[in-house]
């Protein structure tokens, strides 16, 4: 029996008047990893920031094992929790993004270091030696004291996921890790996220790489127009799609 | 014209000239790190989605950059007194540049926060810092760097601003060249020093910012 990480109930998202979320409901067990396909608009970030208090939502709820995240109903009320309760929630996340986000003022090593020690209370030390564990584990040990703007962007990258890895998530976010990549940098980016899914990494992926999704998900997602609009293995989802408009985004996409 | 210059009387009074000059950098240092302190919680202000940060912050920028800092300086030590507030020479000129380069460092560090992107802030929420945090190791350090420029020529005018003290007798450099050039009548000498001096120290003071921001460069 695998144990339920997330839990997201009826999320409800707005910006301003507009809707982008429109009821989105969703539970992931311990393990799995699960792309998030869509076209461009369909709430694929949104969904994601959501899910570390990057954004606030006005519906709904999320759960990260068993925890509610970011809001509690006292006497009916809903109201957000406390800043420090919220950060201490986002540590159960990790997150990398299409644009990497790294510190530039500091190095690698700085980089992976500084959640280790004012989040996780480590000594200098400590960090630093789970900074080398990880860069080595994304084949980057040898540039451990080089600053962001000496990296080439698929080695920026790979250090923005061993800095949220390090950090020992319970759950991985990756949004459009690959998109602002030129294309020769981004297998070894792939590789790295393949090899976190075989150690058994709980991932959400939002993707346009769908070749790589039908590999390495066991499930997938396929939203349109801030709802889930078709979810399933992989094989059924890529192969013989339920609804028009997967069979038209698939269509469109670069998968075959 | 048939003026021969001579600068030995100046040269006599050269002691109270440094004297002077000792007195204007303190002026300046005292002034300026209160300064930054007020310009920075200033800056935080008017970038805050809230508007009862951001509205003071805005209203305190607006009055003090409209306002001739020779009348802020004539206010605090003639005006402030009627209003029970006592200060002495030095405490209320400092006072008075230390809120006077606040509004402007804060325009400074303002234009720095916003060039730090946005990402930044998510990258460090995203591990789990607190925005506290944020600002502390990343938004500050980056925002520095984005900002030592225009800083170093802010904090350079601010220098020369300490010569307004001489308004109301603060002995610093320019009062004192006043003192020299009433007691030698070497009028061109006193104020030919005087300048050199300025000169000398401010670019000093450009050298020792160039300095640090060649330190602070990020390898790339
Ligand atoms: N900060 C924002 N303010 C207003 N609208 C936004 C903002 N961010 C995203 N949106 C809108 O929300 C919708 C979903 O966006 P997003 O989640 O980024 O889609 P996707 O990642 O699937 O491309 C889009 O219509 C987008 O225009
Ligand atoms: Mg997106």
């Amino acid at each position: 029996m695998t144990q339920t990480l997330l839990e997201i109930r009826d999320l409800h998202k707005r910006y301003g008047a507009v809707e982008v979320l429109k009821g989105v409901d969703c539970t992931m067990a311990q393990g799995e990893v699960i792309s998030i396909i869509g076209s461009s608009g369909s709430g694929k970030t949104t969904m994601l920031r959501c899910i570390n208090m990057l954004e606030e939502f006005q519906g709904g709820s999320i759960r990260i094992d068993g925890q509610e995240i970011g809001y509690e109903t006292v006497g009916g009320v809903r109201k957000r929790k406390k800043e420090k309760e919220i950060a201490r929630q986002r540590a159960m996340t990790g997150m990398a993004f299409q644009q990497f986000n790294l510190f530039p003022h500091m190095t690698a090593a700085k980089n992976i270091m500084l959640g280790l020690m004012k989040v996780r209370g480590m000594g200098r030390d400590e960090a630093r030696s789970v900074a080398e564990k990880w860069l080595d584990r994304v084949g980057l040990l040898s540039r451990i004291d080089h600053y962001p703007g000496q990296l080439s962007g698929g080695q920026q990258q790979r250090v923005a996921i061993a800095r949220a890895i390090a950090m020992n998530p319970k759950l991985m976010l990756f949004d459009e890790v690959t998109s602002a990549l030129d294309p020769e940098l981004v297998n070894e980016v792939l590789q790295v996220i393949k090899g976190l899914a075989e150690d058994g990494m709980s991932m959400l992926l939002v993707t346009h790489e769908m070749r790589f999704a039908y590999e390495v998900s066991t499930r997938v997602i396929f939203m349109n127009q801030g709802r889930i609009a078709e979810e399933g293995n992989p094989k059924d989802m890529f192969v013989k799609p339920q609804t028009e408009r997967l069979a038209e985004f698939l269509k469109s996409s670069s998968f075959n | 014209m048939g003026y021969t210059l001579n600068f030995a009387a100046v040269w006599r009074s050269f002691d109270l000239l440094l004297e002077g000059l000792a007195l204007s950098l303190g002026l300046a240092f005292a002034a300026i790190l209160v300064g930054c302190l007020i310009g920075l919680v200033t800056a935080f202000g008017l970038v805050s989605k809230n508007p009862f940060l951001r509205k003071p912050a805005g209203l305190y920028v607006t009055v003090i950059r409209n306002t001739p800092i020779l009348v802020l300086v004539l206010f605090s030590y003639f005006a402030l007194p009627q209003l029970g507030v006592r200060l002495g020479k030095i405490e209320s000129f400092v006072l008075t540049l230390a809120i006077y380069s606040g509004a402007y460092l804060a325009e400074v560090f303002r234009g720095g926060l916003l060039s730090v992107p946005p990402g930044q802030r998510e990258a460090g929420l995203a591990i789990g810092l607190t925005e506290m945090q944020i600002r502390t190791s990343i938004i500050l350090p980056l925002m520095l760097r984005n900002v030592l420029p225009s800083l170093s020529s802010t904090m350079i005018s601010l220098f020369k601003d300490t010569s307004l003290a001489a308004a109301i007798a603060v002995p610093e450099l320019t009062f004192e060249a006043r003192k020299i050039n009433v007691e030698t009548f070497r009028v061109i000498e006193t104020w030919i020093v005087a300048s050199c001096l300025y000169v000398a120290t401010c670019s000093a003071l450009a050298a020792l910012l160039r300095a640090v921001e060649r330190r602070l460069i990020v390898p790339r």
